[in-house]
């Protein structure tokens, strides 16, 4: 008996030599995987004990567990409770009695089920709340509006998509919450400018405010536009604002850093003139699918001299306009052109030439310019870090060498759709920096090209192969190989690809997105390597991979319990591997059409199983074999179903879907 | 004092004017006194005319060639009055009267001839005794012209009443009628009316025309202050203003017999009850709306009313005076501020009115779209009710009970269980409804078995089902869904007839 006590004693002590504050830092370090922590608080029982006591937020998948979670977890303040559908007045209580004072901030955005008499709990016990995201709780009327006023302290409030609260709602929480600094209101669409005139009247220290697609007009605009420390406005595709308004905005809204008018179609040259002359201080402005940026509209925006972003995405563009632009007095760092109607070469060469110090471009979809333009981006944008020119089809293959050749800093850039061959990715490889680099739907590239990619940007985080057929494993071996950090990639449709590929990608710990769509020669050998080295993987899809089937699965559920999203439609998949995934905790999504192998009893079984699951698509045959009182308590889990009636689709070769598409524009 | 805006008093403006004409250069107080006397008499004489509807348009030309002279204008004034021989009266007695009159002016003519070639060598010296004596002789003497004058006038008028009116009235007033008549021409506008003010009032409500054959010695006094105010918005004087007392403004009739003394809710009752004190009242012109001839014969005088609340700011004292329009705005004025509120919402149980109609319009309001106030305050507008809280601090909206309750329960369940309980109230309506057509029925005897009738009615779900259809009030307490859903269910039964009748009966 002696001997059995005094064996483990020493052991246990060396690690209880390490002070709480020593372990404190370690725990800091552990933040890339959720289970590192949970690994070292096993290690023993003073660990565990100092892991509970670190820990400040909490992101639990279920709300059943929540009483045992918080009793461990005394020191939590933040609770994300966005992993869980389903959460009652009941959980709401467990937390607000177990937090008290100390819980700062909270996430019900994905929650459903709870009413005012939760809130009202939560709000009276925790008086220390300092951020609430409500965000699409659509069923929450005023009454829940007017618990939140209570939370006095309350600094950020999101409100996204509360379609029922109203400007009474709203006029309680301007009331209640003085202290706000953050607001969003995007589509509360029942607020209108009383509610919005009384957050500019009641609130003082609003820095951000968003009042998308709401029905606001003149009136509570002007009343917004003379909160003093206002930084941020978002006024997107809010259709009662027009000229009128803005002309009647007082000068001095010094504060104003942010303004994005997305989709104001009522605004004219002439509203965007006294809005420059009240708002000198812009720095960032957003125009996207508004009017027409012309001669005029530029010229109304000469007189903000701080200006350095502007997007203008999605309106038409006319050259005078574009040349407008390039004799602004002040130098721009971020232009945003995508999609819009009307760029030349000429106009916007005239804007590069001038704006040299330009590090963010997007000139998607700008079909029109060709590699002059390109000539002269790379010219004289020399300190570019983001360039973004998908389907700049005019651009000769050639041209893209001088990107390389010019652009060293480049960090994101974006070439899908483009004539980019091996020559052109050999010179981007200079770019070391690269961690963004999209090749989707190129299809003059092979492995030449990608090989010299993957020697040479180790720091490659994001890759897109989308349909760039040229694509084989070697060049994936390289890139795995050389890029060791790399988070996503996307080889769908790279038809050679095979289990080879995945065997080495398997090396890149980091990987938390795999889309492998349509690559036939993958088999349930390569997602079985994955699924056991690359533990953060979250999101995959598999449709198409013929070849995968409960061989893949099993692994899967064992490994990968980050998993939060899975598509296997078309697959060889049957219940047993559909069944094996309810074993992944925090599965939230999951696509099953055209699995031929599934029942619609095995699809019963797994769907119970997976307690997490909030969005389903299904086949839309399934749901008359599905028992309603299933369904029904499916939904009443929290899961939403989508069901699908695609008829299956015989895969096309490559260069004809392009073809295809070439004729649909 | 412009002769030329004066309103429906052409003949004393003749005999104004003639009179002016004598008195011009010697200004004589007697000759004052005279003048004024003469004006007051005339304004009987045009009383006269004016309810005969007598053609005088000629005669101020013809008075303005025959200027000035005494005899001129007493010959006029006797071819007045002959010219009104129209009516019964007995010519030969008023001819006798007349020139007894005119005999009495041609010797007061005389002594006063007498007195301005005495007198004219100290006009400006101070007045001694005999001159005050004399003064005092040819005011007695005037006076006693006038009496005459006007009970021959008066013989003329059709009531007793009137007559004695017209008799008294100067004589006791003579004595400072001068005076008054002076003071009153400098006044710019608060007439206080000496009396029998009252009945003017009611006078004047009866009509324009209706009451010129009412009018009397103060009512044309009045009316000649008006005449020589200022003009039009309202400065201050520019119009007439009327003061009713407490008990008529309360006074259930605003129409009132100025002979009887009966009170009418509506003139055109009061003037076929005027029929009933003379056939002058039954010609067609003192039938017909007054409004309108006066329109086209002259201009209105402008009327306004002071409410008889001493300290009230309606009330003619009160120093920025802003008067009533209408007879209707003084009483509801008057109801408003100062009475009690006797008319309780039965709704709320809360608002008080003073003035039925007030209670009706908030009784349509009532309990829709209230906006509240966590201080309490109501409102029926949103923007009032935020405007409200942008201005005190601490106020919030409070959310509708209505909402509270329906948000009680577990949402789901809550709607449901409400669903059922709105069913099981529809279901029980429907029986009574039924009931309530039986017992139509059983009245009218048809004799029919009510259940055939009843039984397309419908207790089944499909016509709950139809029945959320209706559109709903946003609305809702207890009593106004019960009487929703009542006149929902009428529409059910579409033919049955007498099923529909009974649904009135709520």
């Amino acid at each position: 008996m002696k001997k059995q006590k005094s064996i483990p004693e020493p052991i246990t002590n060396r690690f209880d030599l390490l002070s709480e504050e020593i372990v404190f830092i370690i725990l800091d370090f552990l933040n890339d995987n959720p289970f590192d922590k949970k690994s070292l608080s096993l290690v023993c029982k003073s660990f565990y004990a100092i892991e509970s006591r670190h820990r400040k937020s909490l992101k639990p998948l279920r709300s059943e567990h929540l009483t045992k979670v918080l009793n461990r977890y005394p020191y939590v303040s933040n609770i994300d409770l966005s992993l869980c559908p389903i959460i009652t007045d009941t959980s709401l209580g467990v937390i607000s009695s177990n937090c008290k004072q100390k819980l700062r901030s909270i996430t019900f955005s994905r929650s459903k089920f709870f009413s005012h008499l939760g809130l009202s709990d939560l709000v009276m016990n925790c008086r220390n709340l300092i951020e609430i995201d409500l965000s699409n709780a659509t069923e929450l009327k005023d009454l829940a509006a007017a618990t939140i006023a209570e939370a006095k302290n309350l600094e950020k409030l999101w409100l996204v998509r509360c379609k029922s609260i109203t400007d009474i709602g709203i006029g309680c929480i301007a009331v209640g919450c003085k202290k706000l600094r953050l607001l969003n209101l995007k589509w509360c669409l029942g607020v209108g400018d009383l509610g919005v005139g009384l957050i500019a009247v009641k609130c003082k220290d609003i820095r951000s405010l968003d009042l998308s697609y709401l029905p606001i007009t003149n009136k509570s605009l002007s009343q917004i536009l003379e909160l003093q420390y206002l930084e941020d406005l978002v006024v997107e595709g809010c259709f009662g604002i027009d000229d009128d308004s803005l002309a009647a905005i007082k000068p001095g809204c010094k504060s104003l850093e942010t303004l994005d008018m997305s989709s104001c179609q009522n605004i004219s040259h002439l509203g965007l003139s006294s809005l420059t002359n009240a708002a000198r201080c812009l720095r960032q402005l957003i125009l996207s699918y508004g009017s027409r940026v012309d001669l005029a509209l530029v010229n109304s925006l000469q007189k903000l001299s701080k200006l350095q972003y502007i997007k203008l995405d999605g309106c038409q563009v006319t050259c005078s306009g574009l040349e407008a632009i390039g004799k602004w007095c002040i130098s721009l760092t971020e232009l945003s052109l995508s999609k819009c109607v009307g760029v030349t070469d000429e106009g916007l060469s005239s804007i590069v030439t001038k704006h040299k110090d330009l590090k963010k471009l997007d000139v998607t979809c700008c079909r029109k310019i060709s590699h002059v333009s390109l000539a002269r981006i790379t010219n004289s944008c020399t300190s570019l870090v983001s360039l973004k020119m998908e389907s700049c089809s005019l651009i000769l293959a050639e041209a893209f060498v001088l990107i390389g050749q010019r652009c060293p800093l480049l960090e994101e850039l974006d070439l899908t759709d483009n004539e980019i061959d091996d020559e052109g990715l050999k010179s981007i490889s200079r770019c070391s920096r690269l961690s963004s680099l999209k090749l989707g739907i190129c299809l003059n590239i092979t492995d030449e090209g990608l090989i010299h990619i993957g020697m040479c940007c180790s720091k490659l985080k994001e890759l897109d192969l989308y349909r760039s057929a040229g694509i084989t494993d070697s060049s994936i071996m390289a890139i795995a190989r050389g890029c060791s950090g790399l988070e996503m990639i996307n080889i769908a449709y790279c038809t050679s690809i095979t289990d080879r590929s995945l065997m080495t990608l398997s090396q890149c710990l980091k990987l938390n997105t795999l889309e492998s769509r349509g690559c036939p020669l993958i088999t349930s050998f390569g997602l079985a390597a994955i699924a056991v080295e690359c533990k953060q993987l979250s999101k995959l899809d598999i449709k198409k991979c013929r070849n995968i089937g409960d061989g893949g699965m099993i692994p899967l559920a064992h490994f990968s319990q980050n998993l939060k999203q899975i598509n296997v439609s078309y697959t060889s998949v049957t219940d047993v591997g559909l069944l094996s995934l309810a074993s992944i905790s925090c599965l939230q999504s999951m696509t099953v059409l055209h699995v031929e192998g599934l029942t619609p009893s095995g699809l019963a079984a797994a769907l119970l199983a997976c307690g997490g699951l909030t969005k389903v698509k299904l086949q839309a045959w399934f749901k008359s074999l599905l028992s309603q009182p299933l369904i029904e308590h499916l939904e009443a889990r929290g899961c939403n179903f989508q069901w699908r009636d695609k008829i299956f689709q015989a895969e096309l070769d490559p260069k004809c879907w392009k073809l295809q598409l070439a004729d649909r524009e | 004092m412009d002769p030329e805006e004066r309103l429906c008093a052409d003949t004393w403006t003749n005999s104004s004017s003639c009179c002016e004409s004598i008195s011009g250069p010697p200004s004589n107080q007697s000759f004052i006194d005279f003048k004024q006397k003469w004006e007051n008499s005339s304004f009987l004489d045009y009383g006269i005319r004016i309810e005969q509807q007598f053609p005088y348009f000629t005669q101020p030309l013809e008075a303005q060639n025959s200027l000035a002279c005494n005899v001129n204008k007493q010959k006029q004034m006797s071819d007045s009055q002959e010219s009104n021989k129209t009516q019964d009266w007995d010519p030969s007695a008023t001819l006798n009267n007349l020139s007894f009159l005119e005999k009495k002016i041609h010797q007061l003519q005389d002594m006063v001839h007498l007195i301005v070639g005495r007198s004219g060598g100290q006009v400006t010296g101070r007045p001694d005794e005999l001159l005050v004596q004399q003064q005092q002789l040819i005011t007695a003497d005037l006076t006693s012209i006038i009496v005459q004058l006007i009970s021959t006038a008066g013989s003329l008028l059709p009531s007793v009443n009137h007559n004695t009116l017209c008799s008294e009235s100067p004589i006791s007033q003579l004595g400072q009628f001068g005076k008054f008549a002076n003071q009153s021409a400098g006044m710019s506008g608060n007439v206080v009316l000496p009396q029998k003010n009252n009945v003017e009032i009611q006078s004047d409500l009866t009509g324009f025309l209706g009451s010129e054959q009412n009018c009397n010695v103060e009512d044309h006094e009045m009316k000649s202050e008006d005449d020589a105010d200022e003009g039009e918005n309202l400065p201050p004087g520019s119009y007439e203003i009327l003061q009713l007392e407490k008990e008529e403004i309360l006074a259930p009739h605003t129409h009132f017999c100025t002979i009887c003394g009966k009170g009418f809710k509506r003139d055109a009752n009061l003037r076929m009850h005027m029929r009933g004190h003379g056939d002058e009242y039954k010609t067609p012109a003192a039938l017909a709306k007054p409004n309108k001839e006066c329109n086209t014969s002259e201009p209105i005088l402008i009327k306004r009313y002071s409410c008889p609340f001493i300290g009230c700011k309606r009330n003619k004292d009160h120093k920025k005076f802003q008067p009533l329009k209408t007879i209707l705005c003084v009483k509801n004025h008057y109801k408003r501020t100062h009475c009690d509120k006797n008319y309780t919402c039965s709704r709320c149980n809360t608002k008080k009115f003073s003035v039925l109609a007030d209670l009706k319009t908030h009784e349509k309001h009532c309990g829709r779209d209230k906006w509240l106030c966590s201080c309490g305050t109501t409102f029926s507008r949103k923007d009032k009710l935020f405007g409200h809280i942008a201005l005190f601090q601490g106020h919030t909206p409070a959310i509708p009970l209505e909402e509270c309750k329906r948000s009680a329960g577990p949402s789901d369940l809550g709607q449901c269980s409400e669903a059922t309980n709105k069913i099981e109230q529809l279901e029980f309506n429907y029986k009574s409804d039924a009931a309530l057509g039986q017992n139509v029925m059983d009245l009218d005897g048809s004799g029919g078995y009510p259940t055939g009738y009843f039984s397309p009615l419908g207790f089944d779900t499909s016509s709950i089902g139809g029945f959320q259809e209706f559109p709903r009030p946003p609305f809702e307490d207890s009593e106004s869904s019960f009487s929703f859903l009542l006149s929902g269910s009428c529409d059910y039964p579409s033919k049955n007839g007498r099923y529909i009748g009974s649904n009135n009966l709520e």
